[in-house]
């Protein structure tokens, strides 16, 4: 297991480096984007209005505070369920480039070969932990779709962010899938034993 | 028909409001107590690590006098309501429901409620019937007592029923919350506490199964047959390897709660309700003159 710190956006070079079960640590751009801002690039065929080229997609919908100048402050910044936007992942590496999709509980099997192909990686990251993921992120910089809210389009500036598993590398490989893989192996054998 | 606000009324929305802020950032004792426990028995070293983390985050929450989780979650209050309360649960759920809203407001909380087809957000936490609230009656007493539990989406999406048949007997109940919770994998945030609810009907087992993940960390059912059951489920569920965040790992669960009620002959009723690590609530004890006595490990 080998541990790196990435800036984003980043190159598919940077991407293929990575395996699954690394750690790693991020810092510059990250995207927040949600069920919402997805059903709404895909769906419903909006083109999004930030560049999502070698981008690091965050799956959350944060709590902020609005200021009087427009701009939002973080209140608590955490990360949501991956698995419920699986289908998006083919998409947002073919049409947008996107490089890395972050969120929590892993993606299913079905991001493995889009990630194979288009040069992604899965990060997960701990779930629930928003109160030091929040430390973490300097600013929110961009937000757009604010009628979405709180499941906008939002840009952050982010430093030392993580930790960070590679649980989806770009050759093939899922943390997730063994887990679980094993896991159904060993329910097995409990059952048998029940 | 005139309607007086009460101060009693007022004593309610403030404890409300006071208990699910309060609930989203200074998690129970108890479960302190068994994340650190937790920590300490793992051995896989992302395990170890995401442990370690959620450890951090708790502490930076208090330092920051911020959330432990972003997920405001869905209101939920458990009321306990003596024959004597001067206060008719009709104003409790209304004191419930405008204490709900100042928090979200006044915070801010993030706003979670939407109209369940249009998506469309509803108001500062509340809706139509949110805040959920679930009532007992007490005879021969005049105090109440609320329990608040934000409950989260990643663990609330991790909900499953099964009317297993009376010939499935306890094994029938043993395999649907170990297929549960292997099914599950990494998306409820454990390690967490799984709460089974068996018998009863096919609502009420719900019921109970969330009843179950909002007792003390550790307790056990004083039914002896049903707290055997869950200090067995609890070890099994161990074994299945998910892990922290479903990463690989000694600790799956940090405790299997179980909630019963006896049941028509023919049913033999298993849910499963899953609650994240961040397993949040808190309680008031409120007196019929007012005074409220906050109680973090009720």
């Amino acid at each position: 297991m080998a541990e790196h710190r990435l800036t984003f956006p980043a190159s598919e070079e940077d991407i293929r480096k990575l395996r699954a079960g690394d750690l790693v640590t991020v810092d510059g751009h990250i995207i927040g984007i949600r069920d919402r801002t997805q059903i709404r690039i895909f769906d419903q065929g909006v083109t999004p209005p930030m560049d999502l080229n070698g981008a690091f997609l965050l799956h959350t919908a944060p709590g902020v505070r609005k200021r009087d100048d427009g701009g939002y402050d973080p209140v608590c910044i955490g990360t949501t369920t991956s698995a419920r936007m699986v289908r998006f992942t083919e998409p947002l590496g073919r049409e947008y480039g996107v490089r890395a999709i972050c969120g929590k509980g892993g993606l299913p099997d079905d991001a493995i070969e889009p990630m194979r192909q288009y040069g992604m990686v899965y990060f997960a990251i701990v779930g629930g932990a928003a109160a030091l993921e929040t430390t973490q992120i300097e600013e929110i910089e961009e937000v757009a779709w604010e009628e979405l809210m709180p499941e906008c389009l939002w840009k952050f500036r982010v430093k030392d962010f993580g930790p960070l598993w590679v649980g989806i590398d770009s050759h093939g490989n899922s943390m997730f899938h063994d887990v679980n893989e094993a896991a159904k192996e060993r329910l097995e054998t409990i059952l048998a034993g029940l | 028909m005139n309607t007086v606000e009460t101060d009693i009324q007022q004593a309610v929305e403030d404890a409300a409001a006071h208990l699910y802020v309060w609930a989203l950032k200074d998690i129970p004792q108890d479960l302190r107590d068994a994340l650190a426990a937790a920590a300490e028995t793992e051995t896989s070293v992302p395990g170890q690590r995401v442990l370690q983390t959620i450890l951090k985050n708790v502490q930076v929450a208090e330092r920051e006098n911020n959330l432990v989780c972003q997920d405001t979650g869905i209101a939920v209050y458990y009321c306990r309501v003596g024959e004597h309360f001067p206060l008719h649960p009709a104003r409790i759920y209304r004191a419930l429901y405008e204490g709900t809203m100042r928090a979200t407001v006044d915070h801010p909380l993030r706003s979670n409620i939407v109209h369940t087809l249009t998506r469309e957000n509803t108001g500062p936490n509340v809706g139509y019937r949110v805040p959920i609230v679930h009532w007992d009656f007490i005879a021969d007493w005049d105090g109440l007592d609320v329990k608040c539990v934000p409950k989260g989406s990643g663990s609330e999406n991790m909900s499953f029923l099964k009317m297993c048949v009376p010939a499935d007997g306890v094994k029938g109940i043993k395999t649907f919350v170990l297929e549960s919770i292997v099914g599950a994998g990494g998306k409820p945030c454990p390690p967490g506490i799984v709460g089974v609810g068996i018998g009863g009907s096919a609502d009420y087992a719900m019921h109970l199964a969330k009843e179950a993940i909002a007792r003390p960390v550790g307790t056990r059912n004083p039914d002896p047959l049903v707290a055997q059951l869950e200090d067995e489920l609890k070890d099994l569920l161990n074994e299945t390897g998910i892990g922290p965040m479903g990463l690989g790992g000694d600790v799956t669960v940090l405790q299997c709660h179980i909630e019963h009620a006896d049941t028509h002959m023919t049913l033999n009723p298993v849910a499963v309700n899953y609650q994240c690590w961040a397993a949040r609530r808190a309680s008031a004890h409120i007196g019929a003159d007012g005074s409220v006595d906050f109680d973090r490990e009720a």
